[in-house]
């Protein structure tokens, strides 16, 4: 059962989850940015993520890469399937990227850099909300190659993905801030929060209520005994998390929010693959088709054993360094 | 007529572009990454305030270069996928396993040890500091091994077999990644990153001592950069010429473009300094050349027979033209930064180093020499493998993605504008940094903030205080 391409299937679901996560906060920084009141507010919202963001950028690397390597079949199907959102989600990556340093450069240039840093992150996290749905609804697969349209992406589903991942990463920005952040900024985050928290559990429930219309096979496994065993502690699971995350927001404490928003990105997470498995490309193309050779999968997997363990370390090293709520006066004296 | 080019011509202008901007900016961080870990280093052990100045000032212009070769080589991570999806699924299996090693050993690090080094002073001890400073230096050549090990094996693969569904997958891993080009190839290119960062810094110092003769970090910058030049530029032509025999024997197709051979010379070759290639008629015309030098420099032996391009098909031939012009360009550019590195030795044995204004402003004009060299080369070498990816294996044409044309076009269109404007404005910042050089910009009366926020500048570490996590 836990062959290579099923092992090397669990690592890039590692790695795109944790791509979601920690993107997921600093896109959400960029979300609410005009939201944030004042310049001050802005430019503390973006000093708490500026040291670790490209890192987290990395993990969207490792993904692609990864599927490049591991799956390369599913990486030449799924990427022309995908072209207009992908390169709409690089191209806005790149505007928000190079905002982090630019908005620094020079002050007359201040505010069309930030007006970038939110477009951009507003438009690759709904880009990266409409792959999902995309890929979720399934694609056109003909041979070895994908045979749609350079349109096919378009559909109320994928849309409406990419707005309920607007509102989810905005979720995760505001908590974020919520931690990170003193007076003004902290109430405002609170405020945001409890918006986006109500936003993204309603899309929670509208898109899993919408999945097992996409097709029957995704109904069956949850809706079929016995498999609903298994798959119960999902919903379950998420309304607690639902009420802690509710609970954290109106008592105000500050630690709660975040990390219950990751807990409800997880067992989303965790509900795509129960509704997928076991296909890379849903319904065309599974993770054993797709996978590359062993030789590949050998080679990787040894690099990927010893250095992901070392990474995960020394990325929460980092973390701890710039541990702690960022400085209200910090480079205003 | 202008012909309307077809969706494979536009993904490789496409690629073409996008790879160009990117490479640029690889090339400046390997270079300066090393630079700064040497100035860290120099000032730990001396304590002198010049290093530390000089660290500050090319860390801050390091930061924006870095990041600005992220966000253009996520681009490069998806582009494979998005136009060359052929090419992807028959190459994966090789090729993909070294672009993660690249990722797992390399972007991580520099990654996670990016944020220490920007703004973690204060924040950990000075050795710490210095550690993460060489981590990321580190981490620029690892990823330079690994995405030379990928280019070099598109070139001369070894070490794989083709599958059932037309796959190259992998026989042996250490033939795959030490390929015949490979060694030559991550030498020539590291040297070439060296040389262009080691360019940058003495032009910006020369610029800087042109306006103040005394001016100490300048000085310094200018000393050692030309150090580096006067050292590595021979260097470098050494391994270009090993580099050229090496793709000799394995791309001969290529070299007969770089050198404009159209015919064979059975009794030895000419060095054509200059010409214009008419596809045409298959001929050099105005060629200016020099008897039996080819031969000589590309067999050491003056009546050695070549072979030209007479012996080749026509639809096995790169474009000649944009290799053998781009080939000159690289020379060419060479071989004046060996000048300008012998010009500074005689300089600075007459200890006029830093007095003589026409020196400081050639290397002033020199100072972005390198990345034109870079470019050159690049064109030469991948231009001089088409029509080929995998060189002799997979076409060109047979390799990208099933997408129309309009699509092609439109996301060309889309990069074009997106990367005029990000990084037209990101070199501007970087030259205006440069220009205003490295002082305390918080004590300088005309900026814009009374002091910058940016965190790099802070000698007050953000955020200490209470622990809330």
């Amino acid at each position: 059962m836990f062959d290579l391409p099923i092992i090397w299937a669990f690592i890039l679901a590692f790695a795109v989850f944790t791509y979601v996560v920690l993107d997921g906060f600093d896109l959400g920084i960029g979300i609410v940015f005009p939201l944030l009141g004042t310049d001050e507010n802005r430019a503390r919202a973006m000093n708490s993520v500026a040291p670790v963001w490209d890192g987290n950028e990395t993990w969207l690397i490792l993904g692609g890469g990864g599927l490049f390597a591991a799956f390369p079949l599913a990486y030449a199907v799924l990427m022309p399937a995908l072209y207009a959102p992908m390169i709409a989600m690089i191209l806005a990556l790149i505007f928000r990227g190079v905002a982090f340093e630019y908005r620094w450069r020079n002050p007359a240039h201040r505010s069309f850099w930030d007006r970038g840093f939110h477009l951009g992150s507003l438009a690759a996290t709904c880009a990266q909300g409409i792959v999902l749905g995309t890929i979720v609804q399934g694609i056109e697969v003909e041979g070895r190659s994908y045979s749609g349209g350079w349109w096919d992406w378009v559909s109320p589903f994928s849309v409406m993905c990419g707005i309920a991942l607007t509102a989810g990463y905005g979720l995760l920005g505001t908590t974020w801030l919520v931690l990170k952040s003193t007076g003004d900024l902290r109430e405002r985050a609170y405020v945001l929060a409890r918006i986006a928290a109500i936003a993204t559990l309603g899309f929670i429930g509208v898109v899993s209520l919408w999945m097992p219309f996409l097709s029957p096979e995704i109904a069956a496994r949850w809706f079929t005994f016995p498999q609903i065993v298994f798959v119960l502690p999902v919903p379950t699971l998420t309304t607690a998390l639902a009420a802690l995350l509710a609970w954290g927001l109106m008592t105000k404490r500050d630690a709660v929010p975040f990390p219950a928003s990751i807990g409800l990105f997880g067992l989303c997470f965790a509900g795509l693959g129960i509704g997928l498995y076991p296909y890379i490309v849903p319904r065309a193309i599974s993770i054993q088709e797709a996978a590359a050779p062993d030789g590949s999968l050998q080679f990787m997997l040894i690099g990927a054993a010893i250095l992901l363990p070392m990474i995960l370390a020394y990325t929460a090293y980092s973390y701890w360094i710039f541990r702690g709520k960022i400085d209200p006066d910090a480079g205003y004296h | 007529m202008i012909e309307i080019p077809d969706a494979v011509t536009l993904a490789r202008v496409q690629f073409a572009f996008t790879i160009t901007f990117h490479i640029i900016f690889p090339a400046f961080s390997i270079g300066l990454a090393s630079y700064l870990l040497v100035l860290e280093t120099l000032w730990l052990r001396s304590g002198k305030a010049v290093y530390l100045n000089l660290f500050r000032f090319w860390m801050k212009i390091f930061a924006v270069a870095f990041g600005m070769g992220v966000v253009s080589g996520i681009a490069m991570s998806y582009q494979f996928g998005t136009n060359w999806s052929v090419f992807s699924d028959k190459a994966g299996p090789i090729i993909g396993p070294l672009m993660t090693y690249e990722v797992l050993t390399a972007f991580f690090m520099e990654a996670g040890f990016l944020g220490v080094m920007l703004f973690g002073m204060g924040r950990v001890s000075k050795s710490l500091h210095v550690i993460a400073t060489g981590i990321v230096a580190a981490g620029t050549l690892v990823s330079a091994f690994w995405i030379l090990a990928v280019n070099s094996w598109m070139h001369t693969p070894t070490g794989f077999s083709i599958n059932d569904a037309g796959q190259f997958v992998p026989v042996n891993w250490s033939a795959i990644v030490f390929n015949p080009s490979f060694p030559f190839r991550l030498v020539h290119m590291v040297l070439a990153a060296y040389l262009t960062t080691a360019l940058v810094v003495g032009g910006v110092g020369a610029f800087h001592l042109l306006r103040e003769r005394t001016n100490a970090e300048a000085r310094k910058m200018f000393s050692m950069a030309m150090w580096m030049v006067a050292i590595i530029a021979p260097v470098q032509v050494v391994a270009g010429d090993l580099h050229g025999l090496n793709t000799l024997e394995h791309q001969p197709v290529k070299v007969m473009a770089m050198e404009g051979h159209y015919e064979s010379y059975p009794q030895g070759a000419p060095l054509f300094l200059f010409g214009v290639p008419n596809e045409a008629e298959q001929r050099l015309d105005y060629a200016l050349g020099i008897p039996w030098l080819g031969s000589l420099i590309l067999h050491h032996d003056p009546d050695n027979p070549v072979k030209g391009l007479d012996s080749v098909p026509d639809e096995d031939q790169p474009p000649v033209a944009a290799v053998f012009f781009s080939f000159r360009i690289m020379v060419g550019i060479g071989l004046l930064i060996v000048l300008l590195g012998l010009s500074s030795l005689v300089l600075r044995r007459r200890r006029r180093l830093f007095e003589s204004p026409a020196f400081l402003r050639t290397a002033v004009a020199m100072g972005p020499s390198g990345f034109v060299a870079i470019v050159a080369g690049w064109v030469t070498t991948e231009v001089g493998r088409q029509p080929y990816t995998v060189y002799g294996l997979l076409l060109t044409a047979d390799s990208a993605s099933p997408i129309d044309t309009p699509a092609v076009a439109a996301s060309l269109t889309a990069f074009v504008i997106v990367y005029l404007i990000v990084f037209g404005f990101g070199i501007w910042y970087l030259l205006r940094m440069m220009r205003r050089g490295p002082v305390e910009t918080e004590s300088r009366p005309n900026e814009g903030q009374p002091k910058n926020l940016h965190s790099v500048l802070m000698t007050q570490p953000p955020g200490v205080g209470d622990d809330h996590v």
